[in-house]
């Protein structure tokens, strides 16, 4: 009996080391070029128009651990009395290790009541996941997130 | 014919923030994707706007790009102030859209 | 004690292992929490072996993409089938009419003289009754269908019967679940039996327990059958998996459904 189970250990360590060669790879990807965070921070630039961003006033809640990179719950809040002249316009998401660096915008209005959303994203790889902020005064604010991301489930 | 799924409450003070949770089907198609027998890209097709209304006025809205999980969550807020409907619209880049409406009553 | 001693040894290289890939620290607490209706006796549903944000998903009816099917199958349960007729016109309430029947399948089948799963039993309906044609096992109508009923077992507990002309069924169900298969010739004990809780490459092994069937799997993208699951285990272990609806995988699934007695039904579940 034990002889049959060491011998399934061994089997074992050859499907791990088998197929780690794939962990690169996520369903719903190519392993085509990536994002980097310098294409990243172009597109930034393009969408807020080289505004100066300074650091801070927005929270980015995602996994320390994404636990599959196909479905990856993100939230997003920025600090706002959301008033006509005090409001959140936009908020940006974007990859620093997906195919493309473009991720999605939300656009809040005063009727919004708060900044705050909530939606589920791909992510390749484990990465910075960059959250910008556009306020109605046209000051911008940005933080990152890092995810690890890992292969998502086992068997077909 | 993609189906959504809103829940957006029935009733609220003036004043109140209400958090409205939507869901919609849809294969969000990336385009980086291949067919694994004929080894072909498959062409991107996904929803790329999201809108939410009151009364006809746009209070929220998402543009969503390939990264946006297949049948698409999403959740946010609205400040109620008085009785109407809402009107949640997701547009297809194909120019396909799908609606649903909600009422809502504010005491 | 020498099996002791060897299970030990799994567990150990396993955990080792799972540091090697990157991301020894996921695993899964596996001390001593309570997991509520999710575990009885010693069995726990798949349910516990997630992440938190992956079970918070499932735990909201409005964040859980499964419910969209759920929403599809309750509009056609009153979609009237080529001869007229719809399910409603048997079964008006389902509420009550389909409480307790996902938890109960699959059955022995008098007519058949064998194992019937409910995806049969759905198509015997569509087909005998409503004049329309067979659904395969995953296609829309059938997820749609298949996690509506699911819904009316919520919280139910799994409770199939294995005695009496289902036994000898049981029976071979049991040995499908012992016997090693595949160019890795493994058994679907080796992994869900003896190493649960324990790290395959970034995965975290479940029990296999089927209680969240049709289960929206972020993998899949959308729901997906019990036996598209014993596929994909099959081929995982390099082995030629079984067609959907095959008598193999129906008594497997009759094994595998008793394994997780007294669980909830908690479809349209998610998973990774």
């Amino acid at each position: 009996m034990t002889k049959l189970k060491v011998d399934v250990l061994d089997r074992r360590q050859f499907v791990i080391a088998s197929g780690a060669g794939a962990a690169a790879i996520i369903a719903g990807f190519s392993s085509a070029a990536h994002a980097t965070p310098e294409t990243a921070a172009e597109l930034i630039k393009k969408l807020t128009n080289s505004a100066k961003i300074a650091e801070g006033k927005i929270k980015i809640d995602l996994p320390e651990i994404a636990e599959n990179g196909n479905t990856v719950p993100v939230k997003v809040s920025v600090e706002s009395p959301m008033t006509a002249d005090n409001y959140v316009k936009t908020v940006h998401l974007v990859s620093e290790g997906n195919p493309g660096p473009e991720i999605c915008s939300f656009h809040f209005t005063p009727m919004s009541g708060n900044a705050n959303a909530a939606t589920r994203l791909r992510l390749a790889r484990t990465q910075n996941v960059v959250g910008i902020a556009e306020m109605s005064d046209g000051t911008v604010y940005m933080s990152k997130t890092q995810v690890k991301v890992t292969i998502g489930g086992c068997g077909g | 014919m993609a189906k959504a799924r809103v829940k957006a409450p029935k009733k609220a003070k003036a004043g109140d923030i209400v958090t409205i949770k939507t869901l919609v089907t849809h294969k969000m198609e990336s385009g980086r994707r291949k067919n694994k027998k004929t080894g072909k890209l498959i062409p991107r097709h996904i929803i790329d706007k999201f809108t939410a209304k009151f009364n006809g006025e746009t209070f929220f809205s998402s543009d969503w790009h390939g990264a946006i999980s297949a049948n698409p969550y999403m959740s946010f807020s609205f400040k109620a102030s008085k009785s109407g409907e809402f009107e949640f619209i997701w547009h297809d880049e194909k120019g396909e859209i799908t609606s649903k409406k909600s009422k809502l009553t504010v005491a | 004690m020498e099996n002791e001693k060897s299970k030990l040894g799994w567990k150990l290289s396993s955990i080792a292992l799972g540091s090697v890939l990157m991301i020894g620290a996921m695993a899964v607490e596996v001390i001593a929490k309570d997991w509520g209706k999710h575990q009885v006796d010693n069995r726990r549903s798949g349910y516990t072996y997630m992440t938190d944000e992956t079970r918070a998903v499932q735990d909201d009816d409005f964040e859980n993409p499964g419910m969209l099917w759920v929403e599809n199958g309750e509009s056609l349960w009153s979609t009237a089938g080529a001869n007229g007729k719809s399910c409603a016109s048997c079964h008006a309430d389902p509420d009550k009419d389909m409480k307790g029947v996902s938890v109960s399948y699959p059955r022995y089948d008098k007519k058949l003289g064998k194992i019937i799963t409910l995806e049969q039993m759905v198509n015997r309906e569509l087909v005998e009754k409503m004049g329309d044609k067979a659904e395969k096992f995953d296609s829309k109508k059938m997820l749609s269908l298949m996690t509506f009923i699911g819904t009316k077992s919520r919280d139910m507990p799994v409770n199939v019967k294995i005695d009496g002309d289902a036994n000898p069924f049981f029976e071979k169900g049991k040995a499908f679940y012992y016997e090693r298969r595949g160019q890795l010739d493994m058994s679907c004990a080796n992994c869900h039996e003896d190493n649960p809780g324990n790290m395959i490459r970034a995965n975290t092994l479940s029990e296999g327990q089927i209680n969240g069937f049709p289960t929206y799997r972020l993998k899949w993208q959308k729901p997906g059958s019990v036996h598209r699951r014993f596929k994909g285990c099959n081929k995982q272990v390099r082995a030629k998996p079984y067609k959907a609806g095959s008598d193999e995988y129906s008594n497997l699934e009759l094994y595998v459904k008793w394994r997780g007695r007294g669980l909830p039904g908690e479809t349209p579940a998610v998973r990774n």
